[in-house]
């Protein structure tokens, strides 16, 4: 993350980004006779009748950490459990990003979500990116959607959070 | 007798902008060699060398090739945003330890026409799904789990004090860049001097909501330089030096300590208010004392936080701070008179370094038209994201 510190004065010199094929479902047709397990975008993501996120959690202190530590930051205990995240929050923070990697179709809200105490940083999904449409303290919950299928037919889940 | 003060004795910071003809050694030299003539000095006379280029790596030996290799220590030093200071601070504690009685830093940044950039974990999407790296990831997360991107990061941060405190709305934010556009007009060194209305501003293209293009820092080039000095060193020099000399009363980098929440958004905040702490105690000076501040507001909704973060108004008052007019040059503290990172511009690795410039301009009483009248004390703050800050505050001389 450190090297990445940088800042967007100029990028208009990237023009708008593109849809790319990653970002729409619409090869999926073609492809539908496969029966290959979707494949959740990240491992904290479970897929399932109730998709939900997992964190490690710190067994001392209750720190939650999205992917693996040695040692809690927090007070470097080093026992850790997965446990699920409420998949029920509301929004502390947000922007509405109208500048992004080419593929990511823009705008789109990126926020921080306070899910029981639990922060989850993700997009937000079925709502009008303006800030007519989303507020801070809104309330929101998980959903998932699909992110098309890779040449060998296997669908890859992504997830989110709409307004509740 | 000599004191433990370390002291700013020469400093330098080249035009910020576009230097197509230039590269960073030859921009690394410029501010080097002016921060030496400032302080009435030569290589020779250096100690240690703490050189930072944060997007092109260790620069320090070709620097020495450029202007003087007397076998001295390099440290290459790298501390995202806050590089710059961090190289200030390596020359300060050799100085403080007693390693050398002087040192220089330098920082330099090519980074006209750069572009929107982004964290560290995009990847490019391949043809089949395969997980990979830390979340097993089978796509570049950065815009499919939230934002990495720098200008949607700050605007999550300053849209997360506002939903804490309230009154942090889009006009507010644009404000404060109409603010620093204002005062850099004022400043020849600035990679843009253009007085923008509040109009102009808030139509202006939409980068990360709330953040338009000129809310963002100015992706430009340029370098800075500084000679730090001994006490005891600086009291055999010339009645010139020791008048020009700026007190480095705090030098302090601090990182983020572990909160809920910090390694999902980057918290700016808590790293900064425990800098700012230590600073104003080492110092023995209160936020109230400062003259003017050079805060890091590489986007707008930065330096909203920063007021609070920096105790320049009581906890949760940074909106009303702001619309007191407290922070225009006319104000009671002014902030980013020298235009900002959003209008002089964002040369990484230099602005560190380019923040202490400016303050010790104004300590010195050599900053012409922006002059902040009678200045004594200032304070020069940088942020690293990941997270680093950098946090210095300077004192006139006596002498």
């Amino acid at each position: 993350m450190v090297v990445g510190v940088k800042t967007g004065r100029e990028c208009l010199d990237r023009g708008g980004a593109s849809l790319g094929a990653l970002a729409s479902g619409d090869d999926r047709s073609s492809l539908e006779t496969s029966m290959a397990a979707p494949i959740p975008l990240v491992d904290y993501l479970v897929l399932g009748d109730e998709p939900h996120l997992v964190a490690n959690e710190c067994t001392s202190c209750g720190a939650r950490f999205f992917d693996r530590r040695n040692a809690c930051a927090g007070c470097f205990a080093t026992d850790f459990r997965k446990v699920d995240v409420d998949s029920s929050g509301e929004v502390r923070a947000f922007t509405i990003v109208a500048f992004a990697a080419p593929g990511i179709a823009v705008p789109f809200v990126s926020a921080i979500v306070d899910c029981g105490g639990t922060s989850v940083r993700a997009n937000l999904l079925n709502v009008t990116p303006d800030p007519e449409h989303v507020t801070l303290g809104m309330k929101v919950r998980l959903t998932t959607s699909s992110m098309g299928v890779d040449e060998a037919g296997t669908e890859a889940i992504g997830f989110g959070y709409e307004p509740a | 007798m000599a004191s433990d003060d370390i002291w700013i004795l020469g400093i330098h910071m080249t035009k910020f902008g576009k230097h197509p003809d230039k590269d960073t050694v030859d921009l690394a030299a410029e501010a080097t060699m002016g921060a030496l003539a400032d302080g009435g000095v030569s290589m020779r006379e250096m100690g240690v060398l703490a050189a930072g280029n944060l997007l092109g790596g260790g620069i320090g030996q070709q620097l020495q090739k450029q202007v003087g290799q007397t076998g001295i220590p390099v440290y290459n030093v790298a501390n995202a945003c806050a590089t710059g200071a961090t190289a200030v601070r390596v020359a300060y504690m050799a100085v403080k330890a007693g390693e050398c009685d002087m040192g220089l830093a330098v920082g330099v940044e090519k980074l006209a026409g750069a572009g929107l950039l982004a964290g560290g974990s995009r990847k490019e999407d391949s043809k089949t799904w395969t997980p990979a790296g830390r979340y097993g990831a089978i796509a570049a997360i950065d815009g499919r789990i939230g934002t990495e991107t720098m200008p949607g990061t700050f605007a999550q941060i300053g849209m997360e004090y506002g939903h804490r405190y309230g009154g942090a709305t889009f006009e507010l934010f644009a404000k404060i860049s109409e603010k620093n556009h204002a005062h850099s007009t004022l400043n020849p060194l600035a990679a843009y001097t253009k007085r923008m209305s509040l109009e102009e501003i808030m139509n202006d293209v939409m980068i990360s909501y709330p953040n338009t293009r000129p809310m963002c820092s100015a992706n430009c080039d340029g370098a800075a330089a500084a000679v730090v000095v001994s006490d005891a060193k600086l009291k055999t020099l010339s009645v010139e030096q020791r008048r020009r000399a700026v007190k480095i009363s705090a030098s302090i980098l601090t990182t983020d300590p572990y909160e809920e929440a910090c390694q999902v958004l980057p918290n700016v905040n808590t790293l900064t208010r425990n800098a700012a702490k230590q600073a104003y105690e080492k110092a023995g000076i209160g936020p109230s004392d400062l003259d003017l501040v050079e805060l890091h507001d590489c986007f707008a909704t930065a330096e909203l936080v920063h007021y609070d973060n920096l105790m320049l108004c009581p906890e949760g008052g940074a909106v009303d701070f702001f619309n007191s007019g407290a922070t225009w040059r006319d104000g009671s503290t002014p902030v980013n008179v020298s235009g900002g990172l959003e209008s002089k511009g964002h040369p990484i690795a230099a602005t560190g370094i380019a923040n202490l410039w400016e303050i010790a301009t104004h300590l010195r009483g050599e900053a012409g038209p922006r002059q902040i009248e009678g200045a004594k004390v200032g304070l020069a703050h940088v942020i690293g994201l990941g997270s680093a800050c950098g946090l210095h505050i300077l004192e006139k001389s006596a002498a």
